[in-house]
């Protein structure tokens, strides 16, 4: 926590802060006495794909309407490309690419019609337009597709379209909202692909937003972890894993035998801290203690008559991460309180 | 690539708002193309092309066609029965539009377009904003490099363009049908008095227009929108006579031996109150424009307007326009604060419902 906002502070007053492509400083939105978004600090380099992580309600869009200049911020202020999207929302919205959560067209135009009103709202000359868009359709695989009108284009395919009506303004940073979120697997491989060559080969600044982590993690350089208005962690996926564990370890544990002496062995076994029986599965114990008990536990155990069935380190995988994450931001709260 | 470094010193001495409005500076930029300077123009020329090629134009001008040439058809034989005493006279082309043929049930085309008019405004105005919101395409359109009142101007604009060409298009047709049938030609003060009356009726489908954009930036469904605007229409031409009738009783009372003052006080205030509505303000500017024998609009003698005697006094278009003024004035006024009303709603609305 602190060290980010060092991070910020020393990067605020200079111009030597264009590689950033997007900043917020104690960005806040409420309505009411709902505090949608609260003091966000963000900054994100130029050419990074950032990943704004967090479950539905978290306060993205919310976030994203600010960064555009859609929506107001009740306090703190936002720099993205170089502009403030409070007074210079033009600026901001001729650099900036968007792709809204759950994007819609108009359903009796074609797809390449939406495109070329696009084009035409951000002064791009017929011609050029014209090219450009027969380009983009292309690279998202609706060149067929092109002469058909919006209204019988599947899910995917609009959100395809959305994509290349956000990249048809020639982007320098492209918001992306919930990009994945309405299409099947396959689609969102490609999609994904799609979005991490145009960071890699065009430089692009890509944020965007979801809240299944392990659908973006592969092409986000690095993420936040977002939660009711909050920030929760940020940094790179590795980084945040580690931070999260700390030296304590957590490991599930599957062992065959009667439950109390399963547990009182577990206890005797050094440099265990704590256990716990998991409460949706009988035969697994919850085992927390420092790295070095994943050497010993199982010899231990082993030694006492007790057969190890199964072992696994818990929070090696990306959701329960993610999940650890608002428990612990749940937990805190309770602290608080 | 962008230059973030020249970018940041640009923003540091743009005046304001509108730095892509000065066409230097433009040039200078290179990466991103410069917006429109005129965003609403874009989206009026949308807009525009929509409602052109739109099912309800079709079904409006068939409406608003067929209601338009029963009425000149039943005025004709009355137009043409005076047009043998009054050749040479000006003023009579324009009878034409105005005229209601006694005894006919078919009111005249300028009653016509003040009773049907409001569907035209209506029906290209009730989904502006709410239409954009259920399809979704709301927030793509304003993440564009416009301001965000260049949405709700670019359709008020291009609706209005389509009203004003399909009001134009049947003007032409009864005029064609009155050049031809009748063998009437219009003179230069007969098209000037039809040209005033274009406006004046452009102004009060744009109050309907503006109406309509308004339910549809406040109410969220397009279907109730469009039945509140209706139910506005409905009132306003079948009940404003009974509810002015109403109040003006109460407030000056006409009992059975009430004196000539105490009529005339009752008629005066259920004029006054009758003039809330556009609709009265319309009628009562078509009657001075395209009649030249109305003279007032007020209280007195309406049997000076019965076909006995044929055509009394005729004004000039001078003194027509004079009487009309208040009329016009008073509808463009009511349309402007419609659509002030949805302006202003609309730029405090946020983007997500």
């Amino acid at each position: 926590m602190r060290k980010r906002g060092r991070l910020v502070r020393r990067a605020a007053p200079e111009a030597a802060e264009t590689d950033l492509a997007i900043q917020t400083h104690g960005l806040t939105k409420t309505y009411g006495d709902l505090v949608a978004v609260d003091k966000l600090n963000l900054a994100i380099r130029t050419g990074e794909v950032f990943g704004l992580l967090g479950p539905n309600g978290a306060g993205k869009t919310t976030t994203i309407l600010m960064l555009l200049g859609l929506s107001e911020p009740t306090h703190g202020r936002a720099s993205v490309a170089g502009f403030d999207p409070t007074r210079q929302p033009l600026e901001v919205k001729r650099r900036v690419g968007y792709l809204p959560d759950d994007v819609g067209f108009y359903g009796e135009m074609t797809g390449a019609e939406n495109l070329r009103y696009t084009a035409a709202l951000n002064g791009i000359e017929r011609r050029a337009a014209n090219d450009r868009i027969g380009l983009l359709l292309e690279q998202v695989g609706l060149a067929d597709a092109a002469g058909r009108r919006v209204e019988q284009y599947s899910r995917g395919m609009r959100q395809r379209l959305g994509l290349a009506d956000a990249l048809v303004k020639d982007p320098s940073i492209l918001i992306l909202d919930e990009p994945t979120a309405s299409i099947d697997p396959a689609g969102v491989a490609e999609v994904l692909a799609l979005i991490q060559s145009l960071a890699r080969d065009n430089g692009v600044t890509v944020l965007l937003s979801s809240h299944l982590l392990h659908q973006v993690h592969q092409v986000c350089d690095r993420v936040a972890i977002f939660n009711a208005g909050r920030i929760l962690a940020q940094g790179r996926m590795s980084q945040l894993a580690a931070e999260l564990a700390g030296d304590q370890l957590e490991l599930e544990v599957g062992l065959d035998g009667p439950p109390d002496q399963v547990e009182a062995a577990l206890r005797a076994s050094p440099g265990v801290v704590d256990v716990k029986p998991d409460p949706h599965d009988p035969g697994l114990w919850l085992v927390t203690g420092p790295q070095s008990i994943r050497g010993h536990l199982a010899v231990d155990l082993a030694a006492r008559g007790l057969g190890v069935r199964h072992m696994r380190r818990v929070g090696d995988e990306l959701d329960e991460i993610y999940q650890r994450y608002f428990s612990r931001d749940e937990g805190d709260h309770g602290n608080a309180a | 690539m962008a230059t973030p470094p020249d970018a940041l010193v640009l923003a540091g001495d743009a005046p304001s708002l509108e730095p892509s409005d000065t066409p230097d500076r433009g040039t200078a930029r290179l990466a991103p193309p410069r917006p429109p300077r005129l965003g609403w123009r874009v989206v009026a020329a949308k807009e525009f092309g929509d409602g052109i090629l739109s099912i309800r134009l079709f079904i409006l001008i068939a409406l608003l066609g067929l209601a338009a040439v029963g009425a000149i058809y039943s005025t004709a034989s009355f137009v043409g029965q005076n047009a043998e005493l009054a050749s040479g006279t000006s003023g009579l082309f324009v009878l034409l539009f105005s005229h209601q043929a006694s005894g006919s049930q078919v009111p005249s085309f300028a009653a016509l377009v003040g009773l049907l008019g409001p569907l035209l405004g209506i029906a290209f105005g009730f989904d502006a904003i709410n239409g954009e919101r259920s399809e979704r395409t709301l927030p793509r359109l304003v993440s564009q490099p416009i301001h965000r009142d260049a949405v709700i101007i670019g359709k008020f604009a291009a609706g209005l363009e389509v009203i004003g060409l399909v009001l134009l298009a049947i003007t032409l047709i009864v005029s064609g049908i009155a050049f031809l049938v009748l063998g009437i030609s219009p003179s230069p003060d007969d098209l000037a008095r039809l040209g005033a009356w274009f406006v004046v009726t452009l102004a009060y489908l744009g109050f309907w227009l503006a109406f309509a954009m308004l339910c549809s930036v406040v109410v969220r469904r397009s279907a109730t929108s469009a039945l509140a605007a209706i139910a506005l229409w409905i009132v306003l031409t079948i009940f404003a006579a009974l509810l002015v009738g109403i109040v003006a009783s109460f407030v000056a009372p006409v009992p059975a031996d009430a004196t000539l003052d105490q009529q005339i006080a009752n008629a005066q205030l259920q004029l006054d109150l009758a003039r809330v509505s556009p609709g009265t303000l319309y009628s009562e500017a078509a009657d001075y424009l395209l009649d030249p024998t109305v003279q007032t609009v007020g209280i007195v003698p309406i049997e000076q307007q019965t076909d006995q005697r044929a055509i009394p006094s005729i004004l000039p278009l001078d003194q027509s326009l004079l009487l009309a003024w208040p009329q016009a004035v008073a509808l463009l006024s009511l349309t402007v604060v419609c659509f002030g009303a949805g302006y202003v709603a609309f730029m405090r609305q946020e983007v997500r419902a």
